[in-house]
């Protein structure tokens, strides 16, 4: 009797703080690894990249402080501003279609039609291929002298003219349209998974009260659907920021400097230009501003959490 | 299991026999189909020592192999040689020591009197020490012209960028783009870059690109060039193509007049079975101040921890030079030799009048020897936003081409 009461006394004493430290002590250190990976090689990664963006790092990097000539000379840098100009442009229409375009897919197959499972295969294969054989795929097709244009014109529409990527002001649009058809059916697969969730009951009562089904959808299914447009969100927002490897395959940049995205800017002042500082200048800048979207959105969305 | 024994016993004597020889592994971005057979020459001359070529090709331009060949150096895992442009390209890795000082084997061997043009070997010198074995001559300065186009549009093939640019109305008017142009940005701050040479005349052109003088980029002469480079962008019109040999290809084909392009183009008219002076023409510096500017590739040896590896790289570095890996490389490959005192097996009219150049001296350093890196890349993005936007003004761009030149180092 003693001695229990004693074990008692010292597992709500002293020792309360240990035994949470040691829970689960498995699966803690299973997460070792990942937490040292975390740690060192994106925490401490990142924090290497902003220090030498303030050196005249050249091709090999190398302190030797120059304060904020990095920046400076970014933000003076017309390639630069074009980058995130082009950035911005490409990133929204790229949310908003891919979210409107994944849903009503989804929503389409959802209403049981017939092959369903042809169609999703079919949506979702682009998903598959790469950025780069997507973006020569696209460079083909898009090409006025093989692709859409010729073909239209050897029906006999003989002025049809289809060009977007030799177009300057029509090139973004043109890696658009590849990026939505690359994209668009991982997003379909996973709304529909979200639309397989929703409880038939839910439905019945919707019809019960003789609501429309596009006012179910809109009113009653998405707000329902929260969670799996934010992981949606999440997926797509990490793909446009690091936009690359589409552009590098459809138009390198060009025509001029009319399709440059951030990321590549970094590439070409790191590797073609050897010059370290400046691409790491620009890499700091792209962290910056995703940290400023994210972190009030991520406060918001996980931050409150309690409510339950 | 027996497969099994054969294979291990067969290794082991592979091993065994090579045990004497050293391997070195040889990394470069020769993939098409004439560098690869350049580069087999390389080997074949390698393997006959003894010794054993191990072949790093990278495909996809210097622009890719090089980040991969430079991480291995500093990664600690380098390859035994390494192909780069000379230059300053391999600024930085020597002034870390990070490769091998050649001076002893250019002293033994006396690249100082048989490499020619000398500025090759200038190249490759830091603080009078040599760090590469310069392989071959690759010239910018060349206008290649479609003589079928010409005779399409019934006028004679011009002999000068003047004559060039005042009958390219004929040209349009025969439904032929007169001029075909690429793409990519390193193809347009090319061409300007020919163009200045070539409308400006050396001394202004080195003081600009080697005394990095802005004054003279804000001058008269060189406004003259942003004009005629300015103009040229219309003559391009309805051309779309990206490849410099996509361009090379439309004057193939005659449906354009002519193009700015390194003497690298040549081997794609050899390849389409075009001749030289019948199906089409050349004009080394566009016909106004015929000069050869002298690029080309070189190699360098990473320092290694091993006597015996260092000195086959010396050894390997010699052979790059000997005379008939000259001969048989640059015959295959369509460059020029980097020593004056070798032939050429195959000689046509337009490496003819390289070689006279060569020999009269007409000559420039590569901008890859003058420029950094970081400067051509922006100067690269300037040429090839005004190329294709046609709202900028030369006057615009000449004053931003100035700024450039004076923040050079």
């Amino acid at each position: 009797m003693a001695l229990s009461e004693a074990t008692d006394a010292g597992r709500a004493g002293p020792t309360k703080k240990p035994t949470r430290l040691f829970k689960n002590m498995a699966s803690k250190i299973a997460a070792v690894p990942m937490v040292f990976t975390a740690l060192v090689i994106f925490v401490g990664g990142t924090v290497w990249t902003i220090v030498y963006s303030f050196t005249s790092s050249g091709l090999l990097p190398r302190l030797k402080w120059v304060g904020l000539d990095q920046y400076e000379r970014l933000w003076n840098s017309r390639k630069w501003l074009v980058s995130i100009e082009n950035l911005a442009i490409y990133g929204i229409c790229s949310l908003i279609l891919t979210l409107v375009i994944g849903f009503t897919l989804a929503a389409l197959l959802d209403r049981k039609v017939r092959g369903e499972g042809a169609l999703r295969t079919i949506f979702l294969y682009p998903f598959a291929l790469s950025f780069i054989v997507t973006g020569l795929i696209w460079q083909w097709i898009l090409n006025p002298d093989l692709g859409l244009q010729s073909v239209v014109r050897g029906m006999g529409w003989e002025s049809f003219t289809f060009d977007p990527l030799n177009n300057a002001s029509l090139v973004m649009f043109g890696l658009l349209i590849a990026g939505l058809w690359q994209g668009t059916g991982l997003i379909m697969c996973i709304m529909l998974a979200g639309l397989r969730g929703i409880d038939e009951d839910i439905w019945k009562a919707a019809r019960v009260d003789g609501i429309g089904t596009v006012k179910t959808y809109i009113r009653v299914i998405i707000p329902m659907m929260r969670p799996v447009f934010v992981t949606s969100l999440v997926l797509i927002g990490s793909g446009i920021v690091k936009l690359y490897d589409l552009v590098v395959a459809q138009t390198s940049g060009g025509p001029g400097l009319s399709s440059q995205v951030p990321a590549m800017y970094v590439m070409t002042s790191m590797f073609g230009g050897q010059n370290l500082g400046q691409g790491f200048a620009a890499s700091t800048m792209m962290l910056v501003s995703v940290v400023i979207i994210l972190v009030p959105w991520a406060i918001l969305e996980f931050g409150g959490k309690k409510r339950g | 299991m027996k497969l099994t024994t054969k294979l291990m016993a067969f290794s082991a004597i592979v091993s065994a026999s090579s045990a004497s020889a050293v391997e070195l592994e040889v990394m470069h971005w020769w993939t098409s189909g004439g560098e690869a057979a350049a580069v087999t020459k390389f080997a074949e001359a390698w393997d006959a020592t003894g010794n054993t070529w191990v072949d790093g090709a990278i495909a996809g331009g210097g622009d890719t192999a090089r980040p991969i060949m430079v991480s291995r150096i500093i990664g600690g895992d380098p390859p035994a040689a390494f192909q780069f442009n000379h230059g300053r390209q391999a600024e930085e890795l020597i002034e870390a020591g990070l490769l091998l000082d050649l001076t002893d084997v250019a002293e033994a061997e006396g690249w100082a009197e048989i490499v020619n043009p000398s500025n090759l070997l200038d190249a490759c010198t830091v603080d009078g020490r040599i760090y590469c074995a310069p392989v071959n001559i690759h010239s910018w300065q060349w206008m290649w012209l479609s003589n079928g186009a010409y005779e399409k549009a019934g006028i004679p093939v011009p002999q000068s960028w003047t004559e060039f640019a005042a009958t390219a109305g004929d040209l349009e008017a025969a439904g032929i783009t007169p001029l075909a142009m690429g793409g990519q940005s390193w193809q347009q701050n090319g061409a300007f870059d020919v163009m200045s040479a070539a409308l400006v005349g050396i001394d202004s052109w080195l003081a600009v690109n080697r005394d990095k003088n802005a004054d003279v980029v804000l001058g008269a002469d060189y406004a003259r060039v942003f004009e005629a480079f300015g103009a040229a962008r219309e003559l391009s019109a309805g051309l779309n193509v990206q490849d410099w040999n996509q361009a090379t290809a439309a004057v193939i084909n005659d449906t354009a007049g002519a193009q700015i392009m390194g003497d690298w183009a040549q081997g794609e008219f050899a390849l389409a079975g075009e001749i030289a002076g019948e199906d089409y023409s050349c004009l080394p510096g566009l016909g106004e101040i015929a000069v050869l500017s002298t690029g080309g590739d070189a190699f360098y040896f990473p320092v290694v921890d091993d006597a015996e590896i260092t000195a086959a790289q010396k050894e390997l570095a010699a052979l790059f030079l000997s005379p008939p890996v000259q001969v048989s490389f640059n015959s295959a490959k369509g460059s020029l030799p980097i020593r004056g005192d070798v032939d050429l097996t195959t000689v046509n009219e337009c490496t003819q009048k390289g070689l006279d150049l060569l020999a009269a001296g007409d000559l420039l350093p590569d901008v890859n020897a003058l420029l950094s890196p970081d400067t051509k890349t922006q100067l690269n993005d300037l040429m090839t936003e005004f190329w294709n936007t046609p709202s900028m003004t030369p006057a615009e761009v000449q004053s931003a081409y100035a700024d450039i030149i004076a923040d050079a180092d």
